[in-house]
């Protein structure tokens, strides 16, 4: 065993020093939602392989507040994750150069947030279309 | 001779990573509007919207099914992936446990979905 005891600075709340970091931890924390919400859809689903009164009793016990609250707060998450998500685009793919010049970030960004924009409106629409 | 390098797995889970982080983006907010809130509070959308026979008819049907087998399995590998490489952020030793616990709960999920797709039948 070595006598030597180096001074190791501490690691702890290291993101919560610098802005950056602290919105970084934000973003991918939204993972914890998208996993909660798909924990969700799943126990929905296997309520639905079981027959009309399991799946009845999912659909009462998502009126439940504790489930209302869930989903608002997935809600925050999930959009600010599509934000995120469309934010980073521009350094997570690779350079899109058009007529010479590379695509501004800003433009990835924003055509992604106008897709995004889109297929939930779309998928409303679609939803609303089935469902009357 | 060297031994030829070893194929790293990596790729795909950063592609199921990215697929599932594409998919929650288009679509995640509006899901969680209409299945969490806009249909138990009855908002905007028809008070049947979820019945069980629309609902069985729609897991029923090819499209359907490809649907929720792939909103379900992509966000938990989305999710499964990003919470994996965080865990070193949060003073957390990632190593094959870790690795483990998270693509094995995607892993999980991704069967039930698929069983219970099966068991609904066509």
């Amino acid at each position: 065993m070595s006598k030597r005891r180096p001074y190791v600075r501490s690691m702890d709340g290291w993101w919560r020093k610098n802005p950056f970091f602290v919105e970084y931890m934000i973003h991918e924390g939204t993972a914890l939602f998208v996993a909660a919400y798909a924990g969700v859809l799943l126990a929905g689903l296997f309520r639905l392989s079981q027959g009309e009164a399991a799946w009845n009793a999912w659909l009462a016990a998502l009126t439940n507040p504790w489930y209302i609250a869930f989903h608002l707060a997935a809600l925050l998450a999930l959009s600010y994750h599509t934000y995120t998500w469309f934010k980073i685009m521009p350094r997570t793919m690779p350079p899109v150069v058009v007529g010479g010049e590379r695509l501004p970030g800003w433009v990835i960004t924003a055509g992604g947030l106008a897709v995004a924009a889109a297929a939930c409106l779309g998928l409303l629409a679609l939803v609303w279309g089935m469902a009357r | 001779m060297k031994a030829p390098l070893k194929r790293s797995n990596a790729p795909i889970f950063w592609a199921l990573f990215g697929a599932g982080g594409m998919l929650s983006a288009l679509l995640g907010p509006m899901l969680v509007f209409i299945t969490g809130l806009a249909v138990p509070l009855g908002l905007l959308l028809p008070a049947d919207t979820m019945s069980y026979p629309k609902m069985l008819a729609f897991a029923q049907n090819f499209i359907g099914k490809g649907f929720i087998f792939a909103i379900i399995a992509l966000f938990l590998w989305h999710a499964a992936h990003r919470i994996f490489h965080s865990l070193h952020d949060i003073g957390i030793h990632a190593g094959t446990g870790a690795k483990l616990l998270c693509y094995g709960s995607a892993m999980l999920g991704t069967l039930i979905a698929a069983y219970a797709l099966l068991a609904i039948g066509f």
